[in-house]
């Protein structure tokens, strides 16, 4: 039987992946925000999973104003890196499980979250940062990955507690996969940023701290939190961390935090990471 | 259609409304992320936008690299982050330019903890 071993959360910011691209994590600037993933490394190194359900968004990469799903999982056996306009990042390929992607769709969608599958995509900096974060810059990466891609550049995203609800029926659908699975469920985006506009550059570190400690210890209130409270406080850009409930809402109701690192500019945005596991 | 979200100073809610009004642009947009596109863009600007059914105040924007304008006009900015990615530049520096400070006042501004909430959440200060 597969089971949800560990949830991580990440911010996914474009210039850490540039930085890591070229080769300047070691710079004074960015040397602070990597050194919070040394311990993750390491982390996850031991405790490696057989495949990374990853919520992120999608920057108009993959979806233009075509066609905007609010939840799509992608189904393919393998998903390349995007040229988001300055050519592809310099990354492995995302291999997928198809197998486990389907069996989620079918088993979501027969709880009522209306999934879109995606069978062919690629993959933007929202996905493939939180890989280079947490594994570094490996030949390939070391476990498959499910992107789940999440609207929040169109208003409305969905709610908090709709990620927090699909989170919990996401558990209920790797337990009830046959194969003996290590599955991990990422929430990435975030924390507190905004891009745009004459308030570009709002970081909130009181909203983000008390969002981290929610987030651990009482998911269910802070589910509750209205779209308006994300944009006003975390910035337009902020209301990506709808993604991170996904991640709580797939572990128990009492979580063991492994890791918490925060850390102020990363860019344009506020960088915060979390590493949790299931009280046993 | 409720939209509560019109009192936060200096931020535009990237809404139904908006992504009707900016469906051209944020179309011309995503067609950056070929680079045979890219380098017909470069040459010739103006006739690449004509290309697309744009308003001319969108090209205007465009030719600009007036992103606050193009945001008016019905652009995102992780669309418009192709135009800026073509031209060779971050997000840091389109950033920058919206909110009339210098590429490098506004770094010192994040290294500084960033912009603060203070003042910053409601238009006129209102709570």
């Amino acid at each position: 039987m597969a089971r949800v071993t560990a949830g991580v959360t990440t911010s996914h910011v474009p210039a850490i992946g540039a930085a890591i691209d070229l080769g300047k994590t070691r710079d004074s600037y960015w040397a602070p925000a990597f050194a919070g993933f040394d311990f993750s490394k390491a982390w996850i190194a031991a405790n490696m999973p057989d495949v990374v359900f990853l919520a992120y968004n999608d920057h108009a990469s993959a979806f233009s104003p075509d066609l905007v799903p609010t939840f799509a999982i992608g189904c393919a056996e393998k998903f390349e890196p995007a040229d988001e306009g300055w050519g592809p990042r310099p990354v492995p390929t995302v291999i997928g499980h198809p197998e486990l992607a389907a069996h989620i769709a079918q088993s979501l969608i027969q709880a009522d979250f209306d999934l879109t599958i995606v069978n062919r995509m690629d993959v933007d900096h929202g996905l493939t940062v939180p890989l280079s974060l947490m594994f570094g810059q490996p030949q390939q990466w070391p476990c498959r990955v499910i992107p789940f891609a999440v609207n929040v550049v169109l208003y409305p995203p969905p709610s908090g507690k709709r990620c927090f609800r699909l989170g919990q029926a996401l558990r209920r659908a790797v337990e009830d996969f046959g194969e003996d699975l290590k599955v991990q469920v990422w929430g990435t985006g975030g924390m507190s940023h905004q891009l745009q506009g004459t308030r570009a550059g709002l970081i909130n570190k009181e909203f983000d701290q008390r969002f981290l400690d929610q987030l651990i210890a009482e998911p269910e209130r802070l589910a509750e939190l209205p779209h308006i409270d994300y944009l006003r406080q975390a910035g337009s850009e902020g209301i990506e961390l709808v993604m991170w409930l996904i991640m709580r809402g797939a572990l128990g109701a009492r979580v063991r935090t492994t890791h918490r690192f925060y850390h102020v500019p990363a860019s344009n945005t506020a960088l915060g990471h979390l590493i949790l596991e299931d009280m046993p | 259609m409720e939209k509560p979200y019109l009192d936060i100073p200096g931020t535009t809610v990237f809404d139904a409304d908006q992504s009707r009004r900016g469906y051209p642009l944020n179309s011309f947009c995503m067609s950056l992320m070929k680079a045979d596109n890219r380098a017909r863009f470069k040459a010739d600007q103006r006739a690449y936008l004509d290309e697309w059914p744009m308003s001319e105040e969108q090209k205007q924007a465009v030719l600009a690299r007036d992103y606050n304008r193009m945001i008016a006009a019905g652009g995102n900015i992780y669309f418009l982050a192709k135009i800026f990615s073509t031209d060779g530049l971050s997000f840091q520096y389109a950033a920058a330019t919206m909110t009339g400070m210098s590429q490098q006042e506004y770094a010192q501004m994040m290294l500084a903890g960033g912009r603060s909430p203070e003042g910053n959440l409601y238009t006129g200060g209102k709570r």
